[in-house]
């Protein structure tokens, strides 16, 4: 591991590697749990350890709103948000997208109203998976920063020109402190050089933004970006993983496996559960139990062809979702799971485990609970029953 | 070595500082640590929680503390909230009181359970040094002499660290105070 | 520039129209079912349907006299509707 090891938490770490990147443009709105990162930006900001613009507004949507036109600009721009507030920016988060601004945005996963709740659901995260942003989950308040730095790298790139979001859990990752390496400020400005805007606003060489676009051109619009997003976007995201594994030594996949060579059942989950769920299984492998584990670090675009291979051993895999979707055909990770494997030359059994909602933990009890509701499946070799719920008061 | 520790306070008398400057003087020591604080409707006086995990190896897991090795109660009347304060604590466990006494009923408990109560009179330093009830430092201290796995140096690098943009006198207090818990602390005997 | 895109696979990333002030190329005077007709010799030069017209399809000349342009003139008959002095007659299209 290279750089500096130093305590910190979720947010705070998300929020020097910001100030690392040396943005341009902050814009946001405080909301819990993320508060700490806009907090700690506007102390860098009025310290004068950051020259950024500093946009105090009087919500998400024009915290975005305004991120969108900085980042039009040419800026280098950040923000951050969770839950509702990201439900207020869903509007712009299209647009965001369509117009292929860069902005990297921290969400600290909070759960979606009603009842007000401030801990971590994956709600917000899911919302967002359709509107086009590039999407990180940090397992750990190390990915948190290490995946903040290489947004910029990935957004920026010219074959990409998208937004990302980096997912972290509200509260077990936001507020929990735990152990991480930080690169230099040197390495970080070699990685991540002043941003190279793509055909900013310019008063010199006018042009038209978001004009009246129907049935004539609307559809090939989002052909190309969806043809970008899907094309462009993965392999850039390697060699930036490739890039940052050589000045930090830490590797990044888009897909995260344990096990899952020898195993026949797998978990799969998202965030700060996954090492919970490594642990566990970690110590029902040491008593001979096959089982795997897989999470995503890239979660948008989908990486359809990195799961398939993770999954060809396995018999069954219990998809694990920190939310709900109602009346779909499963919630939103399973969902995904389900399409993607359904073309595939090998696909395991699938159910799915709806776990800790609105901050309910997810302990090591309910963790062998769905190893063992897989085991069953495995011997019957049928689902019966497509979703269970875990940790719940029957 | 996995060692789990939690804290029990009040809103307002620092219990998630004590448990992040474990957590830091900890990783001094090339410990990993993962700390948590527990986050409700927070209100001066209410009952708060907060975790420190620390291993030798890396820490994956996320999920809370349900069998402490240690608990470390900073509020001088919260031990009479035996089964809140007692709650899931190991076999041969640690229980480190703000008070002049235990409470007879957490001495019956450690009996059974085979663990060692450590008391000291933080509510007396605290009134001595700060004037005021912050318990989160004595506390502290009196958890690094009665663990033994810490060095107080780095207990105290981390205090200076943490209180150093908050002016010397603050940082000279909190020293005071960590030492004074780390020399006063007592195993009481049952 | 002109733009003559055929697939998708052309298209200026963002969405973008890669040059200003495309509406110019727009001719919406064929639009017009009614067309606006200045009598000078009536005109007090009060400049009224020029501030007025939503277009803009009046072009103010020198003297502050005025000028339909039926380019883009689209036959709203504001114009015709605010003239104090009725010096701009509504008529029929090829009348």
């Amino acid at each position: 591991m290279k750089g500096k090891r130093v305590g910190l938490n979720g947010d705070t770490a998300v929020a020097f590697a910001a100030k690392q990147a040396n943005v341009d443009v902050v814009s946001a709105y405080p909301i819990t749990p993320q508060t700490i990162i806009v907090e700690t930006l506007a102390k860098y900001i009025n310290n004068g350890e950051l020259d950024a613009a500093f946009i105090p507004v009087e919500s998400e949507h024009s915290a975005l709103s305004a991120a969108v036109g900085a980042s039009l600009a040419g800026a280098r721009v950040f923000t951050a948000t969770a839950s509702q507030g990201l439900a207020l920016m869903y509007e712009i988060l299209w647009i965001a997208a369509g117009m292929r601004t860069t902005i990297v945005m921290a969400l600290g996963n909070r759960a979606f109203s009603p009842n007000i709740n401030i801990h971590c659901s994956h709600d917000d995260a899911y919302a967002a998976r359709d509107t086009g942003w590039i999407q990180f989950f940090a397992e750990n308040v190390q990915e948190a920063y290490d995946l903040t730095l290489q947004a910029f790298k990935v957004s920026e790139d010219h074959r990409v020109l998208f937004p990302s979001i980096i997912n972290l859990d509200g509260f077990i990752l936001t507020h929990s402190l735990e152990g991480l390496y930080v690169l230099d400020d040197k390495t970080v400005e070699e990685f991540l050089p002043p941003k190279k805007p793509y055909n900013p606003i310019d008063p010199e060489a006018p042009k038209t933004y978001g004009p009246l676009d129907l049935y004539d051109w609307y559809m090939e619009h989002k052909k190309l970006q969806d043809y970008h997003f899907n094309n462009n976007v993965p392999p850039v995201i390697k060699e930036v993983f490739e890039e940052y594994a050589e000045i930090s030594g830490r590797r990044y996949t888009p897909v995260k496996t344990m096990g899952v060579e020898d195993a026949d059942i797998g978990i799969m989950i998202l965030g700060s559960s996954a090492g919970s769920v490594r642990h566990v299984v970690r110590q029902l492998r040491e008593k001979g139990k096959k089982v795997g584990v897989i999470s995503l670090t890239q979660y948008r675009p989908f990486p359809k062809k990195e799961l398939v291979e993770a999954v060809k051993n396995l018999q069954v895999l219990a998809v694990m979702d920190r939310s709900i979707s109602f009346g779909s055909p499963g919630a939103q990770l399973y969902m995904d799971v389900a399409s993607t494997l359904y073309n595939a030359k090998h696909r395991p059994l699938l159910f799915n485990v709806i776990y800790g909602l609105g901050g309910r933990d997810l302990t090591p009890v309910h963790i062998e609970g769905v190893v063992e509701k897989a085991e069953e499946v495995l011997k019957k070799g049928e689902v019966e029953e497509e979703q269970i719920w875990v940790g719940l008061k029957e | 070595m996995l060692y789990e520790v939690r804290w029990h306070g009040r809103g307002g008398q620092g219990v998630v500082t004590s448990s992040e400057l474990l957590a830091l003087s900890a990783l001094k020591e090339g410990l990993y640590v993962y700390h948590a604080p527990e986050f409700g409707p927070e209100r001066r006086g209410a009952p708060v929680r907060a975790y420190t995990r620390i291993s030798d190896e890396p820490i994956e897991q996320h999920y809370g503390i349900y069998t402490p090795d240690a608990v470390i109660v900073i509020d001088p009347t919260l031990q009479s909230e035996v089964d809140y304060v007692m709650q899931g604590l190991k076999e041969g466990g640690l229980i480190v009181l703000n008070a002049k006494t235990p409470n007879s009923e957490i001495v019956e408990r450690a009996k059974k359970l085979g663990a060692e109560i450590w008391v000291v009179d933080a509510y007396k330093i605290a009134m001595d040094i700060f004037g005021r009830p912050f318990y989160n430092t004595p506390m502290l201290g009196a958890f690094t002499k009665v663990w033994g796995r810490i060095k107080l140096d780095n207990v105290l690098e981390s205090i200076r660290e943490k209180f150093g943009e908050r002016g010397e006198e603050i940082v000279k207090l909190n020293i005071e105070a960590v030492k004074k818990a780390y020399e006063e602390v007592k195993k009481y005997e049952y | 520039m002109s733009i003559e895109w055929k697939s998708w696979k052309e298209l200026p990333i963002g969405k973008i129209i890669p040059e200003p002030a495309t509406t110019l190329k727009f001719k919406t005077g064929s639009w017009r079912a009614l067309r606006p007709v200045l009598n000078e010799d009536k005109c007090i030069r009060c400049l009224l349907c020029w501030i007025h017209c939503p277009e803009p399809a009046i072009i103010r000349l020198e003297d502050d006299l005025v000028k339909i342009d039926y380019d883009y003139c689209k036959g709203c008959g504001i114009c015709a509707n605010v003239c104090p002095v009725h010096a701009i007659e509504m008529k029929m299209e090829g009348e």
